[in-house]
């Protein structure tokens, strides 16, 4: 069940990131849009966790150690910018990755079919950002290309082998999903004045490393806000 | 939360040269007294006859100027009012309960768009009043200077809170002023429905663990009075609930609403088996309704005089979200200026957030 455990963390973590945004965004529009993105995410991993098993036991009873999303979805919100290019990265990967899944014939393509159409409008609302932000202004361009350059290098982990995701019936093959990402994300960025990275994609970890449950030290103190209440009323329902 | 707070600071919210007119005086300069007093008597006689009146529409300056000071409220209290129960959708204990709250949290987005898109039909701007805010020269409801200690605040929050604003909104929806009406319409599906899971938090920690059950009682004990205290002053002392009757835009008085809500609260907290923390509720055989303990009124003066637990904290965290996010806003604005048709005047940020306040509104439609 590995497969179901990364995608719905992908999801549950991406979520509560965004759920940090509730009340800060720049703009009512964007207080809407946020929160819609990081409730259309949670509605996907509470499918996907169940998949898994219990989707409270897993998303508050694991350890920083047992979770399986990528560094990605964990790094914290920094500015308007920093979020959009996770957002960018990560959703187009989604909408990639989701598109195949609902071809093919595995256990995902149902969940898959509904959720692309979703993750759809999440890619648009962030290329539709990237665009704005870096052919905006002097200072949105240079927040832009540094959000984007910082978070490159956890781009390499999303075309990873996943077990259980990789098989024929699934659809998904993971070097044409990266060759599309890479297309697509140069596009959006070049259209934006900006220029696309050169870093390596991968950080000081291989690339792979949150599939294995090797995260970075922001993402400890995420879970430890986010389990706090629940574990401290053992077996209570809610 | 409309027509809670009664006490503005400021009554100068017109961007016409006339705004400080009072009821009757002419809406356009050089108008003879004869066409001004012909304005008045059907205006008159529209809310007599329970017309709505539409932004169109001639109204006196006074009746205009209160309008834009409750609107604006209402649309702050909804901005300000995301924030004590955003304090806790990264802490929420169960997946279930989070997807609840951040759904909440963003239906109050969209209802303060609603309500400044409202508001603007009078003359004024989003931006106008958003500065008007941040600089301490409008209000919001006095309930959002308390802080959600515990996980069960959240639920005393939808139950009391929400329940309060309903029983104030509803009537709102025959307000006579049309887009204020008809944007209560739609608040009030959204507020019912909110209500409705604020009453099932609290339920189901009330039928917990005895730490859950402690946990919601302690919340209502906090909640219950502030919640009385949105229904605003008593009559004898609220300013402005006369001419508000008069027009139509209040229906009923603040001890009516009060009562009534105290009504609908008994038997409700009965169900739930919490108590209220009010010793002197009994039923009332004569009035058929409940009496109920004195307010602290001197504890409402000092919310409303900025000494709350969080009148401090909120506005600041308001003020903060809107200057950081002014490049954004920028941006927005430069990237529209760039690539916008040559004829259309740029308007920011809406026309650049356009694209996803749609999207949005189309997914709060089907919630």
């Amino acid at each position: 069940m590995s497969a179901a455990l990364a995608l719905g963390d992908d999801a549950l973590v991406l979520s509560h990131r965004l759920g940090e945004w509730a009340g800060h965004a720049p703009v009512l529009e964007e207080e809407v849009a946020l929160a819609n993105i990081a409730l259309d995410l949670l509605g996907q991993a509470r499918v996907l966790l169940s998949l898994a098993g219990d989707e409270d036991e897993l998303a508050y009873l694991r350890e920083e150690r047992a979770f399986r999303n990528l560094q990605l979805v964990e790094q914290p919100n920094g500015d308007f910018a920093h979020t959009i290019a996770r957002q960018l990265y990560f959703s187009v990967y989604q909408h990639l990755l989701y598109g195949r899944l609902a071809a093919g014939d595995s256990e995902f393509a149902g969940l898959a079919a509904k959720a692309v159409k979703e993750v759809a409008y999440h890619r648009d609302h962030a290329e539709q950002w990237v665009l704005r932000l870096g052919d905006g202004t002097e200072e949105s361009h240079r927040r832009m290309q540094s959000g984007l350059d910082a978070l490159w290098r956890f781009t390499g982990e999303m075309f990873q082998p996943v077990e259980g995701l990789d098989s024929p019936e699934s659809g998904v093959d993971r070097s044409a999903l990266e060759s599309g990402w890479l297309a697509a994300v140069t596009d959006v960025v070049e259209r934006a004045t900006l220029t696309l990275p050169t870093g390596p994609r991968s950080g000081g970890w291989a690339a792979g490393a949150g599939r294995q449950g090797l995260h970075t030290e922001p993402f400890g103190r995420m879970i430890a806000e986010m389990q706090h209440l629940h574990r401290s009323h053992p077996g209570a329902s809610w | 939360m409309a027509a809670v707070t009664a006490h503005q600071t400021t009554q100068k919210t017109l961007g016409t040269a006339n705004a400080a007119g009072g009821p009757g005086s002419t809406a356009a300069a050089g108008e003879t007294d004869a066409a001004a007093a012909g304005h008045l008597a059907a205006f008159d006689a529209a809310v007599a006859a329970d017309e709505r009146i539409e932004p169109r529409d001639w109204m006196p300056d006074a009746y205009r100027a209160t309008l834009i000071r409750q609107m604006a409220q209402h649309a702050h209290s909804e901005i300000i009012g995301m924030q004590p129960e955003a304090n806790w959708i990264t802490r929420a204990p169960s997946l279930r309960r989070k997807a609840i709250l951040m759904a909440k949290v963003q239906d109050e987005a969209g209802h303060g768009l609603y309500l400044y898109s409202a508001a603007e039909t009078l003359g004024t701007s989003r931006e106008e009043l958003l500065d008007k805010l941040h600089a301490g020269r409008q209000r919001y409801s006095s309930i959002f200077n308390y802080p959600t200690l515990t996980w069960a605040d959240v639920g005393a929050i939808g139950w009391l809170v929400d329940g309060a604003a309903i029983t104030n909104q509803v009537p709102l929806c025959r307000c006579s002023y049309g887009p204020y009406a008809r944007a209560m319409v739609r608040i009030c599906k959204e507020e019912s429905f909110h209500q409705r899971q604020g009453y099932e938090l609290l339920l189901a920690l009330s039928r917990g663990t005895e730490a859950q059950h402690a946990m919601a009682q302690d919340a209502v004990n906090r909640w219950w009075w502030p919640s009385l205290m949105m229904f605003g002053p008593p009559d004898d002392a609220s300013s402005h609930s006369e001419q508000s009757m008069a027009w139509k835009i209040k229906r009923h008085s603040n001890d009516e609403l009060r009562r009534r809500f105290v009504d609908i609260c008994v038997p409700q907290a009965e169900a739930l088996g919490l108590d209220l923390p009010d010793p002197d509720i009994r039923w009332n055989e004569e009035l058929g309704s409940h009496d109920f303990g004195a307010i602290d009124w001197s504890e409402f003066q000092e919310v409303l005089k900025g000494n709350g637990p969080c009148n401090e904290q909120r506005i600041t965290q308001r003020r903060r979200a809107h200057e950081e996010g002014a490049w954004v806003r920028d941006a927005a604005a430069a990237y529209a200026a760039k690539h916008a048709p040559a004829q259309t005047s740029p308007r920011t940020p809406a026309s650049a957030s356009a694209q996803t306040s749609a999207s949005a509104q189309q997914v709060e439609e089907t919630a």
